[in-house]
């Protein structure tokens, strides 16, 4: 879960990036967050990933109270959040499945649950039989599902996609948010910033928008409640 | 922390070293420089400070005996001044010796043909172990009954041991120098590999990798390159080092160079390359990696 209490976020240069949000995100639901560049998004993802701590109001994440984490204790908060860019951020020296191994080898786990693990999760975004190629030769929407494959590996109750499909045509797109709907059919909470009002309103999920620093509108409907 | 999960870290690191090939050849490269710097430097110090001490032996006291005390009577008193705790060695000259080897040592040995020995006295050539202390020595044998008179040539013993100590100062304050350099052009090299991988470090992160996990792959790597550095070092510094003496000796003919044989020197010299080598890899890394772990 998801939980902000009037949180205000200031950046040294006096920026007020948050000016009193409060919002609740349950387990298992799928919000998208929509709002204008520079509304406060970003600062959002950082808040929930342990990357920010808020000026004011509380943040907690699944059982973490970010206002007052501890530095040691943010990389288990990461492991219950698992995040996609849209950039995808993969390893190019390493292989599609050495990708995904990765992000389990560094948390500890095991050789043999690796081995049953990954070919899984490739195969749930349907990339088990590239396994052996490089982020470098797959399309965009193809590097967009092993960073799907990534966030996933590790099974994280929530998954926060930060503009998942920018870098994508629109056919690519619509598959990408249907590989999110379908991680969330399964459980996950997913939470997914995006500009792209036609798959916002085409899923008709909850819509959180938020504009300057503030949640103007927060709908289930799945209704776009700006235009860029 | 599982030993399944060390095997791993431990090969990451190595398969880092191989995948960042430029950048590891490069920290060796320094590596080797810096060391191979200190280490020729220290050696050259070492060497100087022998000779200074092997001229600074020269330096005798003499100890003349009262002139009317028998030969005998002498030798009691060689005796008892080689009890003395620095003294390093004693010998009594006889007053005919004395004589033979002062008209030995000068021209026109015709000059002194008439000249009895007795105008000379039996006198002990004393040889220090510590010159630093002879002015206290020389106390000690003065107290000896029958020791009339003493010649010692202070000035030049307390040159030689401020010779000695400013050589020590000296050589300590650029060691240390030396190697804070090395250590900065290190760790620089290590942040410059470090650079490379930031992104691989930030979806470590992101992921939810411990900092102990993230450091330990780049501290095997700092920690393998350092040792490859010194290995390396030390084979060229013996290397160029007995190749400088056979130089050396080759064309000092008269022996005014006494050099040490790097053998002498072997577990000094691997003790503190290795340390060195271990030290900056593992400090390299470690400090280095610090500014990439923020995120």
């Amino acid at each position: 879960m998801i939980e902000f209490t009037n949180v205000t976020k200031s950046y040294s240069v006096g920026t007020k990036a948050l000016r009193g949000v409060s919002m609740q995100i349950e387990d298992g639901e799928f919000a998208f967050l929509v709002g204008p560049s520079g509304s406060g998004k970003s600062t959002i993802i950082k808040l929930i990933t342990g990357e920010l701590k808020p000026t004011s109001g509380s943040v907690h994440v699944n059982g973490y109270s970010l206002e007052r984490i501890r530095k040691r204790e943010i990389p288990y908060l990461r492991r219950t959040v698992g995040v996609v860019f849209q950039d995808f951020r993969l390893i190019d020296n390493k292989t599609v499945y050495d990708n995904v191994a990765f992000a389990m080898r560094v948390v500890g786990t095991g050789t043999r649950e690796i081995r049953s693990r990954v070919p899984y999760v490739l195969n749930l975004v349907g990339l088990e039989h590239k396994s052996r190629r490089h982020p470098g030769e797959l399309s965009g929407g193809e590097q967009q599902r092993l960073a799907i494959a990534r966030a996933l590996v590790n099974n994280p109750s929530t998954i926060i996609a930060d503009e998942p499909t920018g870098n994508l045509d629109p056919a690519r797109s619509l598959e990408i948010m249907t590989l999110l709907q379908e991680i969330n059919n399964l459980g996950t909470t997913m939470l997914v910033v995006t500009h792209e009002q036609n798959l916002v309103e085409q899923f008709a999920n909850r819509v959180i928008t938020i504009n300057d620093g503030l949640i103007s509108s927060d709908r289930m409907d799945g209704h776009y409640d700006y235009e860029d | 922390m599982k030993i399944n999960n060390l095997g791993y870290l431990l090969k990451e690191g190595i398969r880092g070293i191989f995948l960042h090939g430029f950048m590891s050849f490069a920290a060796v490269i320094v590596t080797v420089a810096c060391l191979l710097i200190v280490g020729s430097f220290s050696i050259l110090v070492y060497n100087v400070n022998i000779m200074v001490d092997e001229l600074n032996q020269t330096s005798e006291v003499l100890a003349f005996v009262d002139d009317t005390l028998t030969y005998a009577e002498a030798q009691t008193i060689e005796t008892k001044i080689r009890q003395i705790e620095n003294v390093y060695e004693a010998n009594l000259v006889s007053r005919e010796q004395a004589l033979k080897d002062f008209i030995a040592d000068h021209e026109g040995e015709a000059a002194f043909a008439g000249l009895e020995s007795d105008v000379l006295r039996h006198r002990v050539v004393v040889v220090l172990e510590d010159n630093t202390k002879m002015e206290e020595t020389v106390g000690e044998i003065r107290l000896i009954s029958g020791v009339e008179d003493i010649s010692a040539a202070y000035e030049l013993a307390e040159g030689f041991t401020t010779l000695q100590r400013v050589l020590q100062f000296v050589s300590i304050g650029v060691i240390i120098v030396l190697l804070l350099v090395s250590l900065l052009i290190i760790s620089n090299t290590v942040k410059l590999a470090m650079y490379d991988r930031k992104d691989e470090i930030a979806i470590m992160k992101m992921v939810g990798a411990t900092n102990g996990f993230i450091r330990l792959p780049f501290v095997v790597e700092g920690f393998t390159l350092g040792m490859v550095g010194a290995a390396l070092a030390f084979g060229l510094e013996w290397l160029m080092y007995d190749l400088l003496v056979a130089r050396i000796q080759a064309m000092d003919t008269l022996n005014l160079f006494n050099l040490v044989a790097f053998q002498e020197l072997l577990l000094p010299m691997i003790l503190t390359f290795c340390s060195a080598g271990l030290f900056v890899g593992i400090v390299g890394s470690w400090t280095s990696i610090r500014k990439f772990m923020n995120v």
